[in-house]
């Protein structure tokens, strides 16, 4: 699947069939140069969007490295204090720490527990299938507080409160659904014939899962992990109702000195503190997109013949 | 397995079991339910039956029993206001992002230089996260922000305008961080129809509006479906947005907020537990009347999970 994304443009006869009318003096394969004007609109649309885009990001960025800024295009004075002063003050490595922790407990648990079950749901038929696949479905339809609210209200109850542990495990709560849902259109599309060779041959249930499976659903696994990563390091309501001061997590830190009482940390502080976020889910999400494209878990394998 | 027949019973019964599809692989299936039962459904229903055990302060407050959390819902203008307060933002910016991302999936469809480059960067805003996100636009679209500067320096406005702070910045925070999600979806649908149908369609002289009314669109509408409730989701349960951007005791004071002020202010958890209830029953009740909406469609193989 992978690899299918990444394969070199050779030319195809759908290429030629591109070509728009009027195009005939055109050498097949090239465009008009002028463009239509719903295209014109689309891309000020896009244009328009990353302008506010890299607005937002590079309003940090400059807030983060500037001292006294009030008014003017930029910054009087430029200056990296606040990154240093930013990582004492909050505990940044501490954060950092069980941030990247909760991330990887939640994608490996999920996956372990995530995978089987797809599998299942994709490959066979079974009494109360239906039910089954809309108790899977409903944590990741509900908005997160509706169910983190009566969830934390447990936790406290069982004095897990605040603990590495409870954030944990309300992460889970969307992210095994999220992981099944994913992977039941991947696993479909992978040939059963595959398997059945497999079992023919004289190979377990076992045998298939390690050795004819795992290979296959590789590529799978990683986008749905990568997904998970983001949504886990992303998600704020769930780790916020249940974490407490040595369980915060990166995003509800950065929430915390902005609302904290008597109108919260010092601006360029916390933008630090968000730049430093940011770049970590980026590195995170371009190296993953280099090997991954996130498409190919709901897409099929129709994608090639419009390329 | 002594006597024959025992053996026979037994192989019957796991046979007949099997015919049905039960069997000891079904067995992968158990931790996935459990804990979801674990995680999900108990802490629901005791949050469900949480609702009826009001404080003593509602209850003399409010009256009605059991249902005071209810009753103290629906007739304290305070928290029922919330419910259109969210609305007001949630259903706009989903069908907004829905809406928005069928033309860009469209024109980026097929292949062209940099186009793995622009779906990167058109995905990257999933990065930011709301935090982020509320930090940025606070900056960037504030009374000094780069943005009222610019507006102001050609002359577009006289004044700066009020963008954070209120409405409008929740709305711009949710359409950054609900518009990448959106297009990544609806572009993956669309990559998930069969382009002969189309070549098809213009090799009997369809026009592209033609083909985009009769071909694209049915095929796409359970995909846009979809997309809108899941982002819908998202966008209902804005919370941290509508407290750092938004004005979160006027204009966007919604759901949310007000479930985790009675859960982590006033530590009213049965009150806390309703508010979150109502919130689930209001958002099931838009899913279902889309889900409506989208069983009168056609169904069958677009790809995607339509």
């Amino acid at each position: 699947m992978a690899s299918q994304t990444l394969t070199s443009p050779t030319p195809t006869p759908e290429r030629s069939r591109k070509v728009r009318k009027g195009a005939a003096s055109r050498p097949p394969g090239q465009r008009a140069l002028v463009a239509s004007p719903t295209t014109w609109l689309v891309w000020f649309a896009v244009a328009v969007f990353f302008v506010f885009l890299l607005g937002i990001l590079v309003s940090v960025v400059v807030d983060s490295l500037g001292k006294s800024w009030f008014g003017s295009w930029l910054p009087e004075i430029f200056t990296t204090s606040w990154y240093a002063a930013a990582w004492e003050r909050f505990g940044m490595a501490h954060v950092i720490g069980v941030t990247l922790l909760v991330a990887f407990s939640v994608i490996a648990v999920s996956v372990l527990v995530g995978v089987p079950a797809a599998y299942m749901l994709a490959r066979r038929n079974f009494p109360f299938k239906r039910t089954i696949s809309m108790l899977f479905l409903l944590p990741v339809l509900m908005p997160p507080i509706t169910y983190g609210i009566p969830l934390a209200t447990v936790m406290y109850n069982m004095g897990l409160g605040r603990t590495l542990l409870a954030v944990i495990l309300v992460n889970l709560v969307p992210s095994v659904p999220f992981v099944i849902m994913t992977m039941t259109p991947f696993i479909e599309q992978i040939n059963p014939a595959i398997e059945n060779a497999a079992r023919m041959s004289g190979a377990s249930m076992r045998v298939v899962f390690t050795r004819i499976l795992a290979p296959l659903l590789v590529p799978g696994i990683l986008a749905a992990a990568v997904l998970v990563l983001v949504r886990t390091v992303g998600m704020f309501e769930l780790t916020f109702l249940v974490s407490g001061p040595q369980s915060d997590t990166l995003v509800v830190a950065i929430y915390r000195a902005m609302t904290a009482a008597g109108g919260g940390e010092s601006r360029p502080l916390i933008s630090s503190m968000a730049v430093v976020y940011t770049a970590t889910m980026m590195l995170i999400l371009v190296v993953a997109l280099r090997f991954i494209s996130p498409t190919q878990l709901v897409a099929r394998v129709k994608d090639s013949r419009d390329d | 397995m002594s006597s024959p027949r025992a053996a026979k019973s037994t192989a019957s019964l796991r046979h007949r079991l099997a015919e049905r599809g039960v069997d000891l692989s079904l067995l992968m299936l158990l931790p996935a339910i459990v804990f979801t039962t674990a995680l999900f459904i108990y802490p629901f229903s005791y949050g469900i039956g949480l609702t009826f055990q009001p404080y003593p302060a509602v209850q003399e407050q409010f009256g009605g029993g059991v249902l005071a959390n209810y009753r103290a819902f629906f007739t304290d203008d305070f928290l029922f206001d919330s419910v259109w307060l969210t609305m007001r933002l949630a259903l706009p910016a989903a069908l907004f992002n829905v809406l928005a991302s069928i033309p860009v999936a469209f024109k980026l469809r097929h292949r062209f230089r940099g186009k793995k480059l622009l779906t990167t960067l058109l995905v990257l805003p999933i990065t930011l996260g709301t935090v982020l996100t509320a930090q940025g636009l606070l900056i960037f679209a504030g009374r000094q922000g780069w943005l009222n500067n610019f507006l102001v320096q050609i002359g577009l406005v006289e004044e700066p305008l009020k963008l954070v702070n209120n409405y409008w910045g929740v709305m711009f925070s949710l359409i950054i961080s609900g518009f990448p999600f959106a297009f990544l979806l609806i572009s993956s649908y669309l990559s998930g129809i069969d382009p002969s149908i189309d070549a098809a369609a213009r090799t009997m002289g369809a026009g592209w509006f033609q083909r985009f009314r009769r071909i694209t669109l049915p095929l796409l509408a359970p995909g846009l479906a979809t997309t809108f409730i899941l982002t819908f989701v998202l966008a209902f349960s804005v919370f941290p947005s509508a407290r750092l951007v938004g004005d979160a005791m006027g204009e966007t004071r919604v759901m949310a907020l007000m479930a985790y002020r009675a859960f982590g202010e006033q530590n009213d958890y049965p009150m806390a537990s309703t508010v979150a209830v109502v919130m689930g029953a209001i958002e099931l009740l838009v899913v279902a009347v889309v889900l409506l909406w989208r069983s009168f469609l056609y169904r069958g193989s677009t790809g995607g999970k339509g």
